[in-house]
C-alpha cells in the first residue's frame, strides 16, 4: 500500500503543518512516512505545496510526487487554478476542496479526469472556531474522513504533540467538525 | 530495533543526536539548508537541555576556527554548514584535519553558487574530499541521526583523531520528515563515553600546535596523516559493527542491492540511492539483473571492498550530483575509475551527471541509466564523455 | 626539539604538535649576526634602554642593573647601539 498526497495552499496558511501532522499521525499508526515541504523563497500569500507519502512498506524513494492519489486544496480561492490543482491526480483519485460549491471549471475537469470530488466549507468552520481563516487542521480532518486511511484519534493525537491549551482544543474541534461535515460532491 | 520511533526532519534528527552526544562546544553559523540544526542546538543550550558553550560566530571561517581551537583543548565539538559556508571554511578544513582536531560537522548538501541555489548538489561534499576529513553520506533521516553519533565515536578514537563530516542531502533530507528510531540518552552515553583529550591544555605542560614545518618535517607529517586516514578504516568498521549490534541497524561502508548476480549496476551517493534501489527492485521483477552500490563511507574511500563487489559486473554507471569542470569525469567517477583500473576483472564504466541544484531524480531517469548500462554491457562501447540526465537540451 | 631531530614519520608526535615547551631556546640565532654589539662597561650608566628595546631579547640584565649581551641569540640588529644615550655599545664586524 502506498498513498501519495499533495497539499495546495498559500504561504502562511499552514500547508506544511497539515502535511506534517498527517505524516505524524500515520507514523503513530505504524505506517512509514515521508513528508516534504516544497521550498523556495518564503512569501506569505504565494501558492505553496507540501507532499506526504504513506506506506505500509519502507519508503526508500526520495523523488517528488507527480501522480498523487489525493489532492487537498486548503485555500478556497485556489480552485480557480484548476490546471494546477488537478495536475497528475490519478484516475480514481480524490480531490478535496475548501468550498461551499466547486467551480464549474473544476467540475468539468473532475469528470474528464475521472476523479472523485469532496467539498467542505472549512472557511466557515475556521471563522466560527478561530474567528480567523485557519483552514489547515479542518482540511486535515476532512482528509481523514474522505480517505479512511488513518483514524481521527491519531490525527488528534498528532495535534497534541504540536499544539497546547486553547489552540489545541480549537484545532481539534475544527478538525472534528470538518471530519463530520465533508461530503462527496455528486457530479451533475 | 533499539530506540523510540518518532518523526523528525533530517536537520532536527542531527541536532537531536548532537544533544545526546553531549557536546561541549558548538560554533556554527546558520546557512540554508542546515539552519534548523543550528537553531535547534541553540534552543537546547538556551533552555538548559544541553550543557554546552554555543559560540555564535560571525562567519563560517570563524565557526571552524573556533571549533578547531575548542577540539584541541579536549572538548567534544560540533559544527554544521552547507555550500558557500563550506567554501568559506576551506583553509580551516585542512588545518582541522592536520592538527588532528576531532570536530564533527554536518553538511546539508547544497549547490555552490553561481547562480545562487539553495538546493541539493554534492559540490560541498566533494570540495572536502581531499582535505583529510572522514566523510559519511546519509541516505535517509535515520542514517543522518545514526551517522552523527557514530562520527563522534570514530573521530575521537585514539587510533583515528581526525574530523568527520556527515553529509545529508539539502531539503530532500534536511527539511523532510521521516520516522526514525532514536536511542535513550543513557544508551547514547553507553555507546559514546566522554571524549578523552590527547594533549589537553595544561599550563604545567605547555605544547605547541600548528608550528612552522618546512621541508625538514612537513612531508613526514603528511605521510603520517595519510596513514591516519588509511588506518581509520578499521576503526570505522569496528564502530559500524558495534553500533549495528547495539541498535539492530546495520552499517557498512558500502550498501548494495542485487550485486551478487547483477550484470549492470549504478553507483551513487546520498538520498538518491533509495530511488535507485526502488527502480532496481521493479526491474528485478521484470527479470533484469540490476544492482545498486551506494557509499555510506566516502572518505576514506572503501576501495578494496569496491573491487570485490564489482568483480562480476559488466557495466557500472557512476552517478555524480556535481561536476568537475575540465576533469576526465566527475568526482565519484574518478574515485571508482582509479580504484578499478588495475583490476583484471572489472566492469566498463560511464559517468552520469544528475540532480544539480535540486533537480529531481525521477524513476524514469534511473531506468534510462540502467538501460544505458545494458547497452554498454552488450556493445562493449562506453560513451565518449559523461551523460547529463534530467537536463533540457 | 633535539629529541625530535631527524625522526621518521612513525616516531613524530601526531598533528605536528611539539609536546616539549620552550623549544625555541634550542634554536640559536647568534650565527645570523654580521655586526656584533660590543659593550663598554665603563661608559654604561645602567639606564636599561638597550634591555627594553632588544627584540630578541638578548640583553641580559643583572642584579645590579648592569647588562651583558647574549651572543647565542643576538642577531646583530644594532638597535641597542642606536638607543644607548652614552654610546656605550659599538657595532663591530664579526670576526674582527
Amino acid at each position: 500500500m502506498l498513498i501519495e498526497v499533495r497539499w495546495h495552499g498559500r504561504g502562511g496558511q499552514g500547508v506544511v503543518t497539515s502535511s506534517e501532522l498527517l505524516a505524524r499521525a500515520a507514523l503513530l499508526e505504524g505506517f512509514h512516512v515521508y513528508h516534504a515541504p516544497e521550498f523556495g523563497p518564503e512569501r506569505r500569500g504565494a501558492p505553496v505545496r507540501a507532499y506526504t507519502r504513506i506506506s505500509d512498506e519502507i519508503i526508500e524513494q526520495h523523488f517528488g510526487i507527480y501522480e498523487p492519489d489525493v489532492v487537498v486544496v486548503i485555500d478556497p480561492t485556489l480552485q480557480s487554478e484548476t490546471e494546477m490543482i488537478l495536475t497528475g491526480l490519478k484516475e480514481g483519485g480524490k480531490l478535496i476542496l475548501n468550498a461551499v460549491k466547486p467551480l464549474e471549471s473544476v467540475v468539468e475537469k473532475v469528470k474528464e479526469k475521472k476523479v472523485k470530488l469532496y467539498v467542505v466549507d472549512a472557511y466557515k468552520i475556521a471563522m466560527d472556531v478561530f474567528g480567523r481563516p485557519f483552514y489547515n487542521t479542518p482540511m486535515l480532518g476532512a482528509f481523514t474522513k474522505v480517505t479512511g486511511l488513518i483514524k481521527l484519534e491519531s490525527v488528534l493525537k498528532a495535534m497534541e504533540e504540536r499544539f497546547s491549551g486553547e489552540i489545541l482544543e480549537k484545532n481539534k474541534f475544527a478538525a472534528k467538525r470538518a471530519y463530520d461535515e465533508v461530503e462527496e460532491y455528486v457530479l451533475p | 530495533m533499539r530506540g523510540r520511533l518518532i518523526g523528525l526532519n533530517g536537520d532536527t534528527a542531527v541536532a537531536y543526536a548532537v544533544k545526546q552526544a553531549d557536546v561541549d562546544v558548538i560554533a556554527a553559523y546558520p546557512i540554508t539548508p542546515q539552519t534548523i540544526i543550528v537553531e535547534k542546538l541553540s534552543e537546547f543550550v538556551n533552555n538548559g537541555e544541553l550543557n554546552a558553550a554555543f559560540v555564535p560566530v560571525e562567519s563560517e571561517h570563524s565557526a571552524l576556527s573556533a571549533s578547531v581551537g575548542a577540539a584541541l583543548t579536549g572538548a567534544r565539538v560540533f559544527t554544521a554548514t552547507a555550500s558557500q559556508g563550506l567554501a568559506l571554511m576551506y583553509e580551516i578544513l585542512w588545518i582541522a584535519s592536520s592538527l588532528r582536531a576531532t570536530v564533527v560537522m554536518a553538511l546539508g548538501n547544497r549547490a555552490f553558487s553561481a547562480p545562487i541555489n539553495i538546493h541539493c548538489s554534492h559540490d560541498d561534499a566533494y570540495a572536502a574530499r581531499d582535505t583529510g576529513w572522514i566523510e559519511f553520506f546519509a541516505e535517509n533521516v535515520q542514517e543522518a541521526y545514526d551517522l552523527t553519533l557514530q562520527a563522534f565515536k570514530v573521530s575521537e578514537d585514539k587510533q583515528v583523531l581526525l574530523p568527520s563530516i556527515v553529509n545529508l542531502d539539502g531539503f530532500i533530507l534536511t527539511h523532510s520528515l521521516e520516522g526514525l528510531y532514536v536511542l535513550d540518552d543513557k544508551d547514547v552515553r553507553e555507546f559514546l563515553p566522554p571524549k578523552e583529550p590527547v594533549y589537553p591544555v595544561d599550563p604545567e605542560h605547555p605544547v605547541t600546535y600548528g608550528p612552522l614545518d618546512l621541508y625538514d618535517y612537513y612531508i613526514e607529517h603528511k605521510r603520517q596523516q595519510a596513514e591516519a586516514m588509511r588506518n581509520s578504516y578499521s576503526t570505522i568498521l569496528k564502530v559500524f559493527e558495534e553500533y549495528s549490534e547495539f541498535t539492530g541497524r546495520k552499517y557498512e561502508p558500502i550498501k548494495t542491492y542485487g550485486i551478487e548476480d547483477a550484470e549492470v549496476a549504478i553507483a551513487i551517493l546520498g538520498s538518491s540511492a533509495g530511488t535507485a534501489r526502488y527502480v532496481a527492485r521493479k526491474l528485478r521483477k521484470e527479470g533484469k539483473k540490476v544492482g545498486v552500490i551506494s557509499f555510506t563511507l566516502y572518505r576514506p574511500f572503501p576501495a578494496s571492498e569496491l573491487r570485490k563487489l564489482t568483480r562480476g559486473l559488466k557495466a557500472l554507471a557512476v552517478m555524480d550530483r556535481s561536476y568537475s569542470f575540465g576533469s576526465p569525469g566527475a568526482q565519484l567517477f574518478m574515485d571508482i575509475a582509479a580504484t578499478l583500473f588495475n583490476e583484471k576483472e572489472r566492469p566498463l564504466l560511464f559517468n552520469i551527471i544528475y540532480g544539480l541544484g535540486g533537480r529531481d531524480l525521477k524513476p524514469e531517469h534511473v531506468e534510462y541509466v540502467f538501460d544505458k548500462a545494458f547497452e554498454v554491457a552488450e556493445t562493449g562501447e562506453t560513451p565518449e564523455s559523461e551523460i547529463w540526465i534530467g537536463v533540457r537540451e | 626539539m633535539s629529541s625530535l631531530k631527524g625522526k621518521g614519520w612513525k616516531e613524530l608526535p601526531i598533528g605536528a604538535v611539539i609536546p616539549i615547551p620552550a623549544t625555541s631556546m634550542e634554536y640559536k640565532t647568534g650565527n645570523w649576526r654580521a655586526l656584533k654589539p660590543v659593550l663598554d662597561q665603563n661608559k654604561c650608566i645602567k639606564c636599561l634602554l638597550c634591555w627594553v628595546h632588544c627584540p630578541e631579547p638578548a640583553i641580559i640584565r643583572h642584579e645590579d642593573d648592569s647588562v651583558s649581551i647574549d651572543y647565542d641569540y643576538c642577531k646583530g640588529c644594532g638597535i641597542c647601539s642606536n638607543v644607548c644615550p652614552v654610546k656605550a655599545i659599538t657595532m663591530v664586524m664579526e670576526g674582527e
